[in-house]
C-alpha cells in the first residue's frame, strides 16, 4: 500500500483523538479522582488518599453494594427462568410467523427505559390498575403496597431487561443442532439428563451472554431504584448519581471509587464471558 | 417437535407481561381523571395539557435538537473513520478498535461521570456543547459496527477499479464507496438519533440546567407522582418509535435487496 493520502490522516487522526480525548482520558481521570481527597470549594483535592475505598468497605456503603449485587443477580436469575424457557419454545417452534413473534420482544424496548419504568409505576401504584382489579374482584379491601418496595425494584429491572435475556438465548437455541438431543434419548438418557447433560452445556454462551447483558445494566439503570424503590432501595447506581448531581455534599472521589468498582466488576465479569466463550469453542468445535 | 397448548400460552403471558404496561399507559392517555385505573371516559385534555406544557415541550425541543445534531456529526465522523479502518492496515489500529470496544461495553453511567469530570478539569460549563461530545461519544462505536457490518461485503476490487481509471481519494470515497453502503449510513444516522433521543443517563451528568433534555425532564416531573400528561407524551413517543423501526426495517430490507 502507497503512503497515506492527506484525507485518511485527517479522518484516522479525528477518531484517535475523540477516542484518546473522550474514551481513555475520563476514565484514567476517573481512576485517579478516585484515590484523592475530598474538598468542599473545589470537589478534589490531590491529595493521594485510600479513604474513598475504605469508607466503602466499612460504613453502611458496603451494605448498599451487597445490596445492588443482590437485587441485581435476583432480576438476572428471574430473567433467565422466564426467559429460558421462552427462548426454547419459540426458537423450536416450527410456526411460520416465529420471526415476527421474536420481534415482538423487542418491539417494547424501543421506547425508553425510563417510560417502560414509569408505566411499570403506574401499574403498581396504590390507585394503579393491579391494586384496582384486586379490590374489584375482592380479593383485597385495601390497597397493596406495590409500589416503593424492593420487590418493586426487582419487577422494574425484569421488566426493563427480560428482552436482553431472550435474544441471545434465541439466538443459541435455534442454532442449536437437535440431532444430539435425539441421540442422547437413543441411547436412553432421560429428558432431564438430556437436557442437563446435552441442551445446557451446549446453549451456556447464551446464557452467559444474557446474563451479562442482563446483570450489568442492572448496576447503572438509577432511575429504576430511584422511581420504583422510593429512595428506600439504594443501590450503588444511585449513590454515584447522588454523589455527582443531586446530593447537598457532592463527594466525587468516594463516586468515582464506586464507579471503579463497578467498572472492576464488569471487567471481571467480562472477561469470565470472554474466556467461556473461547474455551467453549476450542472444547466443542 | 410441536409447541402444545400449555407452550403457547407461557409465550402469551410473557407477551402479557411484556405488553400490558405500555398498553396501559396508552390507554389511560385518553382517560378523563387525573390519575388511578378507573376509566371515567374518552378525553383528550391530557394531550392538551402536554401542549400547553412548556416544560416538556421545551425538553422536547432540546432533545430534538441534540438528537439531530449529534447523530449527524457522529455518522459523518463514524462513516469516514470506519472506512478507513476497513481500507488500511496501520499502527495502532487494533488500539482503536479495543478503545471502541471499551466505550461499547462500559455502562452509561460510567460514561456519564467520567465524561463530567473531564469536563470539570477543562473547566467546561455543562450544557449544549458537553451533551453533544458525549452523544457523539455515545453513538460512535454504535455507528462502526453498523458500517463495519455493511463494509465486511463490500468488494474491494470495486475501489481497485476506480483508482485505475484515475479517480483520487475523495473521488473515490463519494461516487464509489458512499452510495453503496449509503443505506448503512441513513440506518446509523437512525440508531444514533434513536439513542441520543433515549437516553436517560448520561444527560444527567454532562448537561446542565441550561440545557435540560426530555428524559430529564421528564424524570424530575415522575419522581412525585403520576402525571398523565406524560402518559400523553408516551403515547405519542411509542408511536413515533414504531415509525421510525419500520421505516428502519424497510430500509435494511431493501438493502439486503
Amino acid at each position: 500500500m502507497k503512503e497515506h493520502s492527506l484525507f485518511h490522516k485527517v479522518t484516522i487522526g479525528i477518531i484517535v483523538l475523540w477516542l484518546l480525548l473522550f474514551a481513555l482520558i475520563p476514565n484514567i481521570i476517573m481512576f485517579v479522582v478516585s484515590f484523592m481527597e475530598y474538598d468542599s470549594s473545589s470537589f478534589v483535592k490531590a491529595v493521594f488518599t485510600l479513604d474513598n475505598y475504605k469508607q466503602f468497605f466499612s460504613d453502611n456503603y458496603f451494605k448498599i453494594f451487597i445490596n445492588s449485587f443482590k437485587i441485581a443477580a435476583i432480576a438476572t436469575a428471574l430473567c433467565l427462568i422466564i426467559g429460558y424457557p421462552f427462548a426454547y419454545i419459540l426458537a423450536r417452534s416450527k410456526s411460520k410467523y416465529k420471526g415476527l413473534l421474536a420481534l415482538l420482544v423487542v418491539i417494547p424496548y424501543w421506547t425508553s427505559a425510563l417510560i417502560r419504568t414509569y408505566a411499570i409505576s403506574y401499574m403498581l401504584a396504590a390507585n394503579g390498575l393491579i391494586n384496582t382489579i384486586l379490590i374489584k374482584i375482592g380479593i383485597i379491601d385495601a390497597p397493596l403496597k406495590l409500589l416503593y418496595t424492593e420487590g418493586a425494584v426487582i419487577f422494574g429491572f425484569v421488566y426493563t431487561l427480560l428482552p436482553f435475556m431472550i435474544l441471545p438465548l434465541y439466538a443459541t437455541i435455534e442454532k442449536f443442532d437437535f440431532k444430539y438431543v435425539e441421540a442422547a434419548q437413543d441411547l436412553g438418557a432421560s429428558k432431564l439428563k438430556t437436557f442437563y447433560h446435552i441442551i445446557l452445556p451446549l446453549t451456556s454462551p447464551g446464557i452467559i451472554a444474557g446474563v451479562v447483558l442482563v446483570f450489568l445494566p442492572a448496576l447503572g439503570l438509577f432511575y429504576i431504584p430511584s422511581l420504583l424503590g422510593g429512595g428506600k432501595t439504594m443501590m450503588v447506581s444511585n449513590i454515584i448519581q447522588e454523589q455527582f448531581t443531586t446530593s447537598v455534599i457532592q463527594n466525587w472521589p468516594l463516586g468515582s471509587a464506586a464507579s471503579v468498582l463497578i467498572t472492576v466488576v464488569m471487567g471481571l465479569m467480562i472477561w469470565a464471558y470472554y474466556k467461556s466463550s473461547k474455551s467453549f469453542q476450542t472444547k466443542v468445535l | 417437535m410441536k409447541t402444545s397448548k400449555l407452550q403457547w400460552s407461557y409465550i402469551f403471558f410473557v407477551y402479557v407481561f411484556l405488553y400490558l404496561p405500555l398498553i396501559v399507559l396508552i390507554v389511560f392517555s385518553f382517560n378523563d381523571a387525573p390519575t388511578g385505573a378507573v376509566w371515567k371516559g374518552f378525553s383528550l385534555r391530557w394531550y392538551e395539557k402536554l401542549f400547553h406544557s412548556s416544560t416538556l415541550i421545551s425538553g422536547l425541543i432540546n432533545s430534538l435538537i441534540i438528537g439531530i445534531s449529534s447523530a449527524t456529526l457522529v455518522t459523518i465522523i463514524g462513516t469516514l473513520s470506519a472506512v478507513t479502518l476497513f481500507r488500511f492496515k496501520f499502527f495502532g489500529k487494533n488500539f482503536i478498535i479495543s478503545l471502541l470496544y471499551i466505550l461499547i461495553m462500559s455502562p452509561e453511567i460510567i460514561m456519564g461521570i467520567s465524561l463530567l469530570l473531564l469536563f470539570k478539569f477543562l473547566s467546561l460549563s455543562l450544557g449544549f456543547q458537553t451533551l453533544l461530545i458525549t452523544h457523539i461519544t455515545l453513538c460512535l462505536p454504535f455507528v462502526m459496527a453498523v458500517l463495519f457490518t455493511r463494509l465486511s461485503n463490500f468488494d474491494i476490487h470495486i475501489i481497485e477499479a476506480a483508482k485505475d481509471l484515475g479517480a483520487n481519494e475523495l473521488q473515490t470515497f463519494f461516487h464509489i464507496i458512499l452510495p453503496s453502503i449509503f443505506p448503512a449510513v441513513v440506518v446509523a444516522w437512525i440508531l444514533s438519533f434513536t439513542i441520543s433521543m433515549d437516553d436517560s443517563i448520561c444527560a444527567f451528568f454532562t448537561s446542565g440546567p441550561r440545557f435540560e433534555i426530555l428524559p430529564q425532564k421528564i424524570y424530575a416531573m415522575v419522581r412525585t407522582g403520576v402525571k398523565p400528561e406524560v402518559n400523553a407524551l408516551s403515547t405519542i413517543i411509542f408511536g413515533v418509535s414504531m415509525l421510525i423501526v419500520i421505516v428502519t426495517q424497510i430500509m435494511l430490507k431493501e438493502r439486503k435487496r
